[in-house]
């Protein structure tokens, strides 16, 4: 609620430094000393406005991203010695959400007194921290108010300045981006790097056994080499080779069809029905796996006499593979369409079949626009999820039968995070762990199939 | 070899005119429709499976929109409710007795558990909301629609199979007795599943609704659309208009078309390390939630609004600065509005996206339990797809249908979504 | 095919000097009330004028709409056989899409229509029997813009070859591609680097690689679409020179809007203008002694 009241006193500050600014300058252009403006006034009314609303905004994100992490460790510091001495990191957890919901009235029986004395000390602790926000957060914006309105003169380049704050916020927010990717790469380092202080790298890049979720006590985990990930990743492979196998031929004739052979009007219904394909969430590619294609792979399996397991590499490869079809054909199809109409009037005034030139010009011209947007979608089906989350299993096994049972790397990462959120066992860092190889590999071919397209493009436009 | 003028004939004139010629072009032709078949082929494939896939689900669904529901002749007794207070009181002991009223003969306990079991866990707040409306019914006994319980659902839905053997459907016997008596006293009835949408998640699929799946998909995509458009076309904007051709926005550009292709449960470990791990922000929130999805929808528009931007001719820029206009406002003025259409767009399709994201929300806690609609950003909430995701492992036979239909709920939005992309693309479309 | 005869659409009011290159085909029925005598089409049925060469090609009434905006009206014309024909005219005025329909590399355009009747060797083109895969090896094409495939300068020269079979070993290949190389003068400049990329060419030799790619098939007839407008001054001579070596043994129809190329390289010429055939006959006629005002315009410049 306070922060909800604090956001429109800055929001209701901001407009009246707007009012006031533009009021300024323009009692100041009918002084008939002053001279006249170097802006329009209201460009004066946003420079105020900016100044006022800006640093309280940021300065109200900032306090309200640091004030848990802050409340908490004071929490901690002001409590009895005797109940956080000897607590480990998770202990310490627990005991701060037991005071929180103490302090929020969620109490079952009653409490112990210290907890009692520690929920009224958090009590103050954020009631303090509240007021303090609140406190901060209006003098600044009013401080800045003031101080821009004084800056308000005929002379005062507003427009200027005002368009140099918008230019920083531009340039901040295409920064985003980039912190985006160093938020990846940090977080991810730094709980991998604690998983390998647990377990030996080699173990996990090397190892063939893959039981993360047997071990309870901590101290029997890094000994009994399960994290062995070569399992996971072959998983990974499988699924993805079936998902290719499925997507490579249709996507890649649809394409041809598409661009070569069908008239405009089969293109703009065929197009867009395809890329359907690529919007339906794939939540739903996961159900149908489950509800139509496993029963009907283990139909047909049975009636050939071969047993086909409930989480067969098969059944989420192909499905993936059909959610890959429209990203082949449309890479395919972009890159055929590429190639320039010269070279296929030379081809056909050679007297050449349209196969032919599809197969001996078109193809290998387009090739590398074509490559690119199968690593993409190589890409895309190691990294995706929900599919394999509900259609492959959770037994890690080496086999190069694609009936067999398989799991995935995404698939142990969300099991192995699901439900509880302790920072601190091997179980939870190791999805950590695949998701630093997972986010490595997908990134050199990302990088190699922007490459590749670049290229192409940059040859053909 | 050497003296071959210039101009020669590398071949024997009229060669296409022989036999030998003709039959090879038969072949090749032959050649030229196998491609053209296969292509054709591997669209009727693709179109096929999309209509084997959306079919399947909206069939798998079909049981869903109705729910059963069983009349029960309620005594609402004084002394079990207090008129004075009646949203406290013992609902499920009156219940219990207007389904053991129904038939007087049946007397032991043992006999009497299956009777109760036709009647759903919710019939009990059916009654209570009657009374807590109108305490006058203290007292009185009222005629009232309860839901009846899955099992019963199910069998009269057909999904559980009568005929099978007793012991492999979850119905016994003696409950089908009671059911085709029930029937017969015209007490059963089919009605639109509404609880579909009025209520929130419930371990009984009869009671599950997804009000609480739909608000916490509408905050995470405000969240989502408050942070991502205006960062993402302020990023756009910057690098297409304003930033200097160097290493370090080649750099920024290289990123983006990564990040799009970041795997999404990447930006779910992302936001469960930094956002709840280090920023101590509460699990299962939709602003968590937002907060992720708009670090993952974010190149997405900036890529689309780049693109709308490009095709803003140079000339309508010229002509703004020839008349005097900041850079910035050639681009405020006239390079914005020309693209807005594609930037909404461009919105709206990565809107969707974040709409059907599942993997980054299952690693922050959105797929909790929670049977109640979240009140605001900070509540605890499902969205539709890990609704859909929970209700999938689920093991009740009821959540199968309720899964179709969810996502049947889910797809309806997407497709809206689209059609209001493809739309503002026909409406607006400009042609330079 | 619609075909009628309209014999005035033929502008001949004079007799050309050499008689023997316009004479119409006998058999072709657009030309039955044709002005002059007939002549037999085939060679081996003896002419009464010596060494006549007969009509390889002939287009009556053609006429050609892109969508609903026609682009040919009524275009009648011989190309004969063994001779250079040019077509000139301003920019816009039909003659590429003419050449086009002469091998009927129209077809790939969708939204073309094609009226009227064109005959190789007296056999319509645009029937259905008739192959376009088979038509377009007896009628090659060189482009505008040299395009040679992103493949080897050898690839590119077999191609046709391999395609149409030509070639049954590997040393039969590479006679061909040689002959053609040779053929097109680009032998001597390419023989140490066959694996070397068509595109890695100069633009000249690009063209002349075209020109090679285009005779490995041994057509009957070679289009080429401005072959030169792409090229400098230098390669151009090259280009011109090879045409008249060509010109012994392919019929060959040249597009150009470069009005002494078409007198340097041509035994006939043909001027269009916006769709219209207007005249034809004898390059030194045409060029010399126009029987149409708008030719003469043309040729001394006056628009265009």
């Amino acid at each position: 609620m306070t922060i909800a009241v604090v956001f429109f006193v800055i929001l209701i500050l901001s407009l009246a430094g707007y009012w006031m600014g533009r009021n300024r300058a323009v009692a100041l252009e009918q002084e008939a000393a002053a001279g006249r403006l170097h802006s329009l006034p209201r460009y004066y009314g946003y420079f105020v406005a900016l100044w006022c609303g800006l640093p309280a905004l940021v300065l109200l994100l900032v306090w309200l991203l640091l004030e848990p992490v802050v409340v908490d460790r004071l929490l901690l510091a002001g409590l009895p010695d005797r109940m956080t001495a000897s607590a480990t990191p998770s202990e310490l957890d627990l005991l701060l959400q037991t005071i929180k919901n103490a302090a929020a009235g969620f109490v079952f029986g009653t409490p112990k007194p210290e907890i009692t004395t520690a929920a009224a000390y958090y009590q103050t602790l954020r009631f303090a921290a509240r007021a303090a926000l609140v406190v901060c957060v209006v003098s600044l914006a009013i401080a800045g108010l003031v101080l821009a309105r004084r800056q308000v003169a005929p002379a005062f380049r507003a427009r200027n300045r005002v368009e140099r704050i918008i230019g920083v916020l531009l340039v901040l927010c295409s920064i985003v981006a980039i912190l985006t990717t160093l938020g990846i790469v940090v977080s991810l380092l730094i709980e991998s790097v604690r998983f390998f202080e647990r377990v030996p790298p080699h173990e996990f890049l090397f190892g063939l056994n893959w039981e993360p979720q047997i071990p309870i006590r901590a101290d029997q985990v890094a000994g009994l080499g399960a994290f062995g990930a070569v399992p996971v990743f072959w998983g990974t492979i499988m699924v993805t080779v079936v998902a290719m196998a499925v997507a490579l031929p249709i996507g890649l004739f649809a394409a041809i069809y598409m661009s070569e052979y069908a008239d405009s009007r089969t293109r703009t219904v065929v197009k867009p029905l395809l890329e359907i394909l690529a919007g339906i969430p794939t939540i739903v590619y996961g159900f149908f796996a489950v509800l139509v294609v496993s029963p009907l792979l283990r139909g047909l399996g049975a009636a050939v006499g071969i047993d086909v397991s409930p989480t067969a590499a098969i059944v989420p490869g192909a499905v993936m593979g059909i959610m890959l079809i429209p990203f082949i054909s449309s890479f395919s199809d972009d890159a055929l369409t590429a190639v320039p109409r010269a070279l296929r009037d030379g081809s056909a005034a050679l007297g050449a079949t349209q196969a032919e030139t599809i197969r001996l010009v078109l193809l290998p011209a387009a090739l590398p626009g074509i490559m690119g947007g199968v690593l993409l979608a190589v890409s895309r089906a190691i990294g995706e999820t929900m599919i394999v989350v509900m259609a492959a299993g959770l037994t890690a096994t080496l086999s190069l039968n694609p009936l067999d049972g398989v799991t995935t790397t995404t698939v142990q990462i969300v099991t192995l995070l699901i439900g509880d959120s302790e920072f601190d066992s091997p179980k939870t860092l190791a999805a950590f762990g695949l998701g630093f190889v997972l986010f490595l590999s997908t990134l050199a071919l990302n990088v190699a199939a922007l490459q590749t397209v670049k290229r192409y493009r940059e040859k053909y436009d | 070899m050497t003296d071959i003028p210039r101009g020669a004939r590398p071949t024997a004139a009229g060669w296409s005119n022989t036999d030998d010629a003709a039959e090879r072009v038969r072949r090749r032709h032959a050649a030229d429709r196998r491609l053209r078949r296969l292509g054709a082929g591997a669209i009727a494939v693709a179109i096929g499976l999309l209509v084997i896939l959306l079919s399947s689900i909206v069939i798998s669904s079909w049981t869903a929109w109705t729910t059963t529901q069983i009349r029960l002749d309620v005594t609402i007794d004084p002394g079990r409710i207090d008129a004075d207070d009646p949203f406290r009181g013992r609902y499920q002991d009156l219940v219990r007795e207007a389904v053991y009223g129904l038939f007087p003969e049946v007397e032991s306990a043992a006999d009497q558990r299956p009777l109760r079991d036709l009647i759903s866990n919710g019939a009990q707040f059916e009654v209570r909301e009657r009374v807590v409306e109108n305490p006058g019914l203290v007292g009185k006994t009222v005629s009232i629609w309860v839901p009846a319980s899955d099992s019963i659902d199910q069998l009269r839905k057909g999904v559980i199979d009568r005929e099978l053997p007793p012991g492999r459907r979850r119905v016994s016997d003696r409950q089908i007795a009671y059911y085709d008596a029930l029937v017969e006293q015209g007490r059963v009835r089919s009605v639109p599943n509404t609880t579909l949408f009025t209520a929130a998640d419930s371990r009984f699929p009869e009671l599950a609704g997804l009000e609480g799946a739909l608000k916490g998909s509408f905050y995470l995509l405000l969240i989502t659309a408050l942070l991502s458009v205006p960062m993402g076309v302020a990023a756009a904007v910057y690098l297409e208009e304003f930033a200097p051709k160097n290493r370090w926005t080649d750099l920024i550009e290289v990123n983006i078309n990564n990040l799009a292709a970041v795997p999404s449960i990447v930006f779910g470990l992302l936001g469960l390390a930094v956002f709840l791990g280090f920023f101590g922000l509460p699990r299962s929130a939709p602003l968590v939630g937002g907060m992720v999805l708009s670090l993952m929808t974010l190149p997405t528009i900036i890529i689309a609004t780049r693109s709308a931007l490009k095709a803003v001719p140079p000339s309508i820029r010229e002509a703004a600065l020839g008349v005097g206009a900041s850079h910035l406002q050639m681009v405020g003025h006239h390079v914005l509005p020309l693209a807005m259409p594609g930037i909404l767009t461009g919105a709206i399709i990565g809107m969707a996206q974040a709409l059907g994201e599942t993997a980054p929300l299952l690693l922050i806690g959105m797929n909790a339990f929670i049977t109640a609609a979240p009140e605001g950003v900070t509540s605890p909430s499902t969205a539709l797809p890990t609704q859909i995701f929970i209700w999938f492992d689920s093991p009740e036979r009821g959540f199968v249908a309720r899964t179709s239909a969810a996502i049947v709920v889910l797809l309806g939005f997407l497709i809206l979504m689209n059609a209001l992309a493809v739309f503002l693309r026909r409406r607006f479309e400009r042609k330079w | 095919m619609v075909t009628q005869a309209h014999p005035k659409t033929l502008p001949h009011p004079e007799p050309p000097r050499r008689q023997r290159h316009d004479q119409p085909p006998k058999e072709h029925p657009g030309l039955q009330e044709a002005p002059r005598a007939p002549v037999a089409v085939h060679p081996e049925v003896p002419t009464g004028v010596e060494e006549a060469p007969r009509a390889k090609m002939a287009a009556r009434d053609v006429d050609l709409w892109y969508g609903d905006k026609q682009a040919l009206f009524g275009v009648s014309l011989d190309i004969a056989e063994g001779e250079v024909t040019a077509l000139i005219g301003p920019s816009g005025c039909g003659k590429s899409t003419f050449i086009r329909c002469l091998n009927r590399m129209n077809d790939v355009i969708d939204i073309a229509r094609v009226k009227g009747d064109i005959r190789l060797d007296d056999e319509d083109i645009y029937d259905k029997a008739v192959d376009v895969v088979q038509l377009r090896a007896k009628v090659g094409m060189v482009f505008q813009k040299p395009n040679p495939f992103p493949k080897s300068i050898f690839d590119n020269v077999a191609y046709g070859p391999r395609i149409h079979g030509l070639a049954r070993t590997k040393s039969e290949l590479d006679e061909a591609v040689e002959t053609s190389l040779r053929g097109a003068g680009l032998w001597e400049e390419v023989k140490d680097r066959l694996d070397m990329p068509g595109t890695s060419l100069s633009g000249g030799q690009q063209q002349r690689l075209c020109i090679a790619r285009a005779i490995a098939v041994s057509p009957e007839v070679i289009l080429m679409d401005e072959p030169c407008s792409a090229l400098d001054p230098i390669a151009t001579a090259h280009i011109e020179e090879l045409i008249d070596d060509l010109s012994r043994n392919f019929t060959i129809v040249i597009v150009t809007h470069n009005m002494q190329q078409a007198a340097r390289v041509s035994e006939k010429t043909a001027f269009f203008h916006l769709g219209k055939l207007i005249e034809w006959g004898d390059t030194d006629q045409i060029f010399t002694n126009p029987n149409e005002s708008m030719t003469q315009d043309y040729i001394t410049g006056r628009f265009g």
